[in-house]
């Protein structure tokens, strides 16, 4: 791979579906370099995952009798609001660079470019997640470790980036973007939210998994749903850009 | 352009309007007198209950037209996103907007309704959920629009999160549904843990028809309104676009 240029393995010649994934690769690898560079989007998010736990914590540690009834609360609302601080720089940094236009005039397709950018948020996402369970477990001693969780943690982050990303890409270049984002995205996202909670409350009341898979149902319908329309949808955002 | 030409006095929103408007206003006067006066009381309230159901009228009434504003906002979407003419933008912005306002109504008159019939005004009930969701993303769709200056580009992304959203709904309704409900649901009854409803009786289902159509009859006169001064605005925009050059 190393003897190619840049630009030689994304345009190189090759069957269809290989040739795209090479542009998604091409793109996300991208991003995921500037970010190990520049440490705008980790770093913050990780900062404010556990700094939230821990403020959730000094909030409700004294007045909960069982940590076991807030913390799939926290888990969720501190995942929504800790991956809004990355998205909006997923297309904001483009923008605060110039860098957007070059993108757009990358030849890959719009739908390759969106996608490489989701699989960038996905890797923030994860390690912010994977920082955020091992804390939750110190603070309120909850184990989220469980496989139906984790799976809903899956399903979740999937969903939440697919939509995230698409309406980063919306905002980008709207006079509010910072402040827009979370308003678009909260409202959008409540059915991975509730069943986000309620997977995750089944599974530490040790309800059973039966009560679990409606609700895994409902956010693997939603991650189809989030992609079909993205694919519509994301030549029309960037066609006179 | 003709359009600019066109002189005030030959607009052709004059004649509808008018109708509408007359129609609109008869129509709720038909409202007001069916569901507090012509409709029977419900047989298994009483007290402050049998005062507080007939909100119902007004609530569903509401509720129809927030519909309608809602499916007005696909329909004008998905057409500006096929024909790429704003005057279908500027049916579902308009369509957005008036729905904003009467799905604020059914909250508001749910809410007071629910307080004698469930003693709390709020629940987290899959309906209650669902509507709040909607409104929420009413007020997000027309924030975003608020950001963009070329009205193309307001258009198309105004249209892209109209469409997004309005697939997200059903979905938010069925996780809410997980957890129990307790809404009324008033035509089937098939709700066993609903609190607070009653039959209709058929002097009420003779108001619940008139409330539905006056208030489907007002929706109608506002938007209509509402897009002829979107449509002025545009005008107004062009001409002095014209003007400046």
């Amino acid at each position: 791979m190393a003897e190619h240029s840049e630009a030689g393995r994304v345009t190189r010649k090759g069957g269809g579906l290989a040739a795209y994934l090479r542009g998604v690769w091409a793109v996300a690898e991208k991003d995921v370099r500037t970010e190990f560079r520049a440490k705008e989007v980790v770093g913050t998010m990780a900062a404010f995952s556990v700094l939230a736990a821990v403020v959730f914590g000094l909030a409700f540690d004294l007045r909960v009798p069982r940590p076991e009834l807030v913390v799939p609360g926290i888990l969720w609302v501190i995942i929504l609001f800790g991956g809004v601080l990355g998205l909006h720089r997923s297309f904001g940094s483009e923008l605060d660079r110039g860098t957007l236009t070059g993108l757009l005039l990358a030849p890959v397709e719009r739908s390759a470019i969106y996608l490489g950018k989701v699989a960038a948020n996905l890797l923030y996402f994860l390690i912010m997640e994977a920082l955020l369970v091992p804390v939750l477990l110190i603070l309120f001693d909850v184990n989220l470790l469980k496989p139906l969780v984790l799976l809903a943690l899956a399903l979740g982050t999937v969903g939440y980036v697919g939509a995230g990303t698409l309406f980063a890409a919306l905002t980008a270049q709207n006079r509010a973007r910072e402040t827009l984002l979370p308003v678009l995205l909260l409202p959008v996202l409540a059915p991975l939210f509730i069943s986000g909670v309620g997977v995750t409350a089944v599974v530490l009341d040790g309800r059973g998994n039966a009560e679990a898979w409606p609700w895994l149902g409902i956010m693997g319908l939603y991650d189809a749903l989030v992609y079909a329309i993205a694919f519509l949808l994301v030549d029309v955002i960037w066609e006179r850009t | 352009m003709n359009a600019a030409a066109r002189t005030a006095g030959a607009d052709r929103w004059f004649a509808p309007l008018l109708i509408f408007d007359i129609l609109a206003a008869l129509a709720m006067v038909g409202v007001m007198w069916t569901a507090l006066l012509y409709a029977g009381d419900a047989i298994n309230l009483a007290g402050v209950e049998q005062v507080a159901q007939r909100i119902f009228y007004f609530h569903i009434g509401s509720n129809i037209a927030a519909l309608l504003g809602f499916l007005g906002s696909v329909v004008g979407s998905v057409g500006f996103l096929f024909s790429r003419r704003l005057v279908w933008d500027r049916w579902a912005v308009a369509s957005v907007e008036i729905g904003t306002v009467f799905g604020i109504l059914v909250l508001l008159s749910g809410a007071i309704w629910a307080k004698p019939a469930w003693n709390t005004y709020w629940i987290w009930d899959p309906r209650l959920t669902t509507a709040t969701i909607t409104v929420l993303i009413y007020i997000a769709y027309m924030l975003l629009r608020n950001g963009f200056d070329d009205p193309e580009t307001r258009a198309r992304f105004a249209s892209v999160y109209a469409l997004f959203a309005f697939l997200s709904v059903p979905l938010t309704y069925y996780s809410a549904r997980l957890f129990r409900s307790i809404h009324p649901i008033v035509f089937d009854g098939a709700n066993e843990e609903a609190q607070g409803g009653f039959g209709i009786g058929p002097t009420m289902g003779q108001t619940l028809t008139v409330a539905m159509i006056g208030f489907a009859l007002l929706f109608l006169a506002i938007l209509f309104h509402r897009v002829r001064q979107l449509e002025l605005e545009a005008r107004i925009e062009a001409l002095r676009e014209n003007y400046d050059e």
